[in-house]
């Protein structure tokens, strides 16, 4: 029987896991109309039972450190732990964001340094740490773009294309800066659609947000038409850079023709998810958007640095203070560890890494877009699938083989996917056992249909009921 | 080779047969060739573990921390002590290396911790659902004002100009860029213009956002502010310091529909400002508009205990772009650091650091003030900040605190061109008597 408790139900009256110094200044009366009614009811525990009881849930979760993590574009690559260290480091994790500048001048360095650092690898003229993650980067980009627009005096530019192909963060961060969203198709090579894109094109276009390569895994090569023909309607071209692990070192956004992009660092540059964050979403831009970058920019004169407020066409703030300085510097730790030539390492192998399995598992799955892929592949149905097995049932029952299973049901655009990311972290044996269980997998979907269907079997949960959850929802613990 | 890439040359080669490539630059054909990159990236060569610990050592040595120095300073940001247990349990990789929980059968111990964390939130605010997580508390507020404007139909929010002046800086941005007009509320006396305020709502007011501790550390009283948002079917949005809800008045007490707040108290480091955590709970009428994850209880297949992402249709990657919001990866490992804290500290933990907090902030004012050069800027029920006016200019007492280890509050005039000559102060239950003392004797001492 796996544990399964609340830490609630561990609690005791009497018990307590902290102590505090005593209490060495008099004391000072609280009037009571200033205070609550009741004691906040949190629970009442010893150390013991705080060290067992996430121990224990720990126990209860899959991670990058247990086992192969292809999440397609979600980029699971190995948290090193040395950026552990360093983010643990007093001088980065104690140091308050309004101390004065001369105190924090270490800080501020690596965060100018790490800003540079970017725009070599991206071929942008101008970064900011600012954003919280991917979603809110994306948001940052497309304020940019309204606030070129607008203070060009143009005032009609209300739309964002983004590809069928596009992650759900693209429209949903488009309309939150206030943008109608336009949907162009892909074709038959799984690339935007030069037609629909022409069509879609016009005078009121503030910008494209392009994944390149897309979320099928594939390289836009009609990049540079995109670009001028969205340049010549005199919109602007925005990079996701989820998909940036593919590229680093082989290719740069700026020389593709994007204007403006975000970066995660919690990605490509290896700081760890932390079961949905934080993360780190970079803003590049280039140089005619640089005044519009979320303010303060780390600026540096006479060797030291400060931060620029005064910035008027800024589009101003999206986060208190800095960005994520923490995760930030463990992105810096890692661009230190690999250098130029370790970063290209990271692209080609990740590229030669998902070609591999690719090829390995064609033979068993659909392939929908059949060429070299980058980073990713996306699969569809098994092809010998008598029983109609559901992708859902395939992963579920990598789930038994010990494995996470990749990204399921998108993009949107292939039916069934599975999208498959093994990143450069992976050994040739990882991959290999990876494949022997998808391939022992389609077996097992005709000759013992319902392993498939009734799994997960050996997790410390089985299939949960998401419908009641949804109808009936239990979200605290006193619900 | 490199530590974090295990493919060797022969395991390359061997992938490339497998391929029928000969070299690894076939895979990358379809870049067209003049945007390839062709001279390879102008950064440093690779270093080794302990060249790279030694460059980000001698970056970090040039920073002021908080271990060799008391800092007084807080304004959003805050040191309080973090137990032990918290920093080894969330640095366990199964924690912090693992994804957004799409797999819940594999994901339990993330999906639980979260739970757990969305109780202690309510339980802490009093309010009826939490989410599991945004950005930061001022991203929280101004997702509070979107929610406020989707919830009513109305495109006009009321914040108060005592409320900390970065999320004041995000609200604007945020707001600004979607049309919705957003008006500042002027203060009066260090706390919010009630008289302002009831003029100012309306039939068209969307929502009332006020913080309470303010900015400038002063409780307010929101039963006037109250009155005006629900008067007029506007919604009322508290920011909340969560260490002050141990002892004072909960936003649901306050009959707040959404309480929002900073969270880096609850077991995060400061880290110069990020990551932190912003949370946010509401009524749960308002609970199918709230942005990011929730997570609720459910059962397995064999009725076991089990927890899951609920209420999807609500986010981006089912709605794009109809969803609340489009945050997708949040502060969870904060938010888990949260629950830990909130479970080593517990009931009495949590009321007892707020009264620490409470009696040596009162303790430090009254020390402060006792010769009459310094004194606080309004009289005003405060919690553990205060502003102290002086006829001193600010950078002359910070630059002579900084030499004898002490990080000093916050100038306010930057924010409030009023405040002149006028610091915030904070003290938490970290800062010793003899750490107040000396802050007093170097400020008497100050010519």
């Amino acid at each position: 029987m796996s544990y399964d408790r609340l830490i609630i139900e561990c609690s005791k009256k009497g018990r307590r896991a902290y102590s505090l110094p005593r209490l060495d200044v008099p004391e000072t009366a609280l009037p009571d109309s200033l205070l609550r009614a009741e004691d906040a009811a949190l629970p009442e525990v010893s150390e013991v039972d705080v060290v067992r009881h996430f121990t224990n849930l720990s126990q209860k979760n899959y991670a990058v450190d247990i086992g192969m993590y292809p999440l397609g574009s979600c980029t699971m690559k190995y948290n090193p732990k040395l950026n552990e260290d360093a983010a643990s480091l007093p001088g980065f994790s104690d140091i308050h964001p309004l101390q004065p500048e001369s105190t924090v001048q270490g800080a501020l360095k690596l965060m100018h340094e790490m800003e540079r650092m970017l725009c070599e690898i991206t071929g942008m003229s101008a970064f900011s740490l600012q954003p919280a993650a991917g979603a809110q980067g994306e948001a940052v980009g497309l304020m940019i773009i309204k606030a070129y627009h607008l203070h060009k005096g143009d005032e009609k530019r209300n739309r964002i294309i983004v590809p069928d192909t596009a992650h759900g963060t693209n429209p949903a961060s488009a309309s939150m800066v206030g943008f109608k969203v336009t949907q162009v198709k892909s074709n038959e090579d799984g690339e935007i659609d030069l037609d629909d894109l022409k069509a879609a094109l016009g005078e009121d276009v503030a910008g494209l947000m392009l994944t390149n390569p897309n979320t099928l895994g594939l390289f836009e090569r009609n990049i540079e038409l995109i670009a001028k023909l969205v340049h010549d309607c005199g919109g602007l071209l925005y990079y996701d850079g989820a998909n940036a692990n593919a590229i680093i070192g082989k290719a740069r956004p700026g020389d593709m023709g994007f204007d403006v992009m975000h970066l995660n660092l919690h990605k490509t540059f290896s700081t760890p998810h932390g079961g949905g964050g934080p993360g780190s979403g970079p803003v590049g831009v280039v140089e005619k958007l640089k005044n519009f970058l979320p303010v303060p920019v780390v600026s540096k004169s006479n060797d030291k640095y400060y931060l620029d407020w005064d910035r008027p066409l800024s589009i101003g703030k999206v986060k208190a203070h800095y960005g994520n300085f923490g995760v930030v510097v463990r992105a810096y730790a890692y661009i230190l560890s690999m250098g130029a030539e370790g970063l290209q390492k990271v692209s080609e192998t990740a590229v030669l890494n998902a070609n591999y399995m690719m090829h390995a598992l064609k033979d068993l799955y659909e392939l929908p877009y059949d060429r070299t892929c980058m980073h990713e592949f996306v699969l569809s149905r098994l092809k010998d699938n008598p029983e109609n097995i559901t992708t859902k049932q395939i992963a579920k029952r990598l789930l038994d083989y010990g494995l996470h299973p990749p990204t399921t049901y998108f993009p949107l655009i292939v039916r069934e996917a599975l999208m498959i990311e093994p990143t450069e972290s992976e050994s040739i044996e990882s991959l290999d056992r990876y494949i022997d269980a998808l391939i022992s997998i389609a077996h097992e979907a005709v000759e013992a249909p319902e392993l498939l269907k009734e799994a997960p079997h050996d997790t410390p949960v089985r299939l949960l009921d998401e419908m009641s959850a949804a109808r009936t929802p239990v979200l605290k613990w006193n619900d | 080779m490199f530590p974090y890439v295990p493919a060797t040359d022969s395991d390359k080669r061997y992938m490339l047969d497998k391929l029928g490539l000969d070299d690894i630059e076939d895979l990358f054909k379809d870049i067209p060739d003049n945007i390839r990159l062709k001279t390879g990236l102008k950064l440093d060569q690779p270093k080794a573990e302990l060249e790279v610990m030694s460059s980000l050592k001698e970056l970090a040595d040039q920073n002021l921390d908080a271990s060799k120095a008391a800092v007084f300073l807080g304004a959003g940001a805050y040191d309080h002590y973090i137990p032990s247990v918290v920093k080894h349990l969330v640095s366990r990789s199964e924690f912090y290396t693992a994804y957004t929980p799409y797999q819940p059968e594999i994901s339990q111990g993330t999906l639980q911790a979260i739970f757990e964390y969305q109780s202690m939130i309510c339980a802490l605010t009093g309010m009826d659902v939490s989410n599991a997580s945004l950005y930061d508390g001022a991203s929280a507020l101004a997702e509070a004002a979107l929610m406020a404007a989707d919830a009513t139909g109305r495109n006009k929010v009321l914040v108060s100009a005592t409320v900390n002046p970065e999320s004041l800086r995000v609200l604007k941005t945020y707001l600004n860029t979607k049309g919705i007009e957003l008006m500042i509320i002027p203060m009066h006396d260090g706390v919010t213009d009630t008289e302002v305020l009831k003029d100012k709502a309306g039939s068209d007011t969307a929502a009332i956002l006020i913080q309470s501790p303010n900015f400038l550390g002063y409780i307010e009283d929101l039963s006037e502010a109250e009155k005006a948002a629900h008067e007029h079917k506007a919604l009322f949005v508290i920011s909340v310091d969560p260490i002050s809800l141990g002892i004072l008045r909960t936003p649901a007490e306050w009959n707040a529909d959404i309480a929002v707040g900073e969270g880096q108290s609850l077991g995060s480091p400061m880290s110069f400002g990020g990551p932190g955590l912003g949370f946010m709970a509401c009524k749960s009428a308002l609970v199918r508009r709230m942005p990011g994850r929730i997570i609720g209880q459910t059962r397995d297949i064999n009725g076991k205990r089990g927890f899951v992402s609920t209420l999807q249709t609500r986010e981006q990657h089912i709605r794009r772009d109809k969803a609340t919001s489009n945050i997708c990866s949040n502060q969870a490992l904060n938010a888990l650091a949260a629950c830990i804290y909130l479970s080593t500290v517990g009931r009495e933990g949590i009321k007892e650091i707020a009264l620490q907090c409470w009696h040596k902030a009162h303790y430090a004012a009254s020390a402060m003030t006792r010769t009459g050069r310094f004194s606080l800027a309004f009289d005003q029920p405060f919690f553990m900040e205060f502003p102290i006016t002086s006829d001193l200019d600010p950078d002359v007492i910070q630059s002579s605190l900084l030499k004898n280890g002490i990080i000093g509050g916050l100038s306010l005039e930057k924010y409030y061109p009023e405040l002149k000559n006028t610091i915030l102060y904070c003290v938490t239950e970290k800062r010793t008597r003899l750490e107040i003392d000396t802050l007093c004797s170097v400020l008497e001492g100050l010519k």
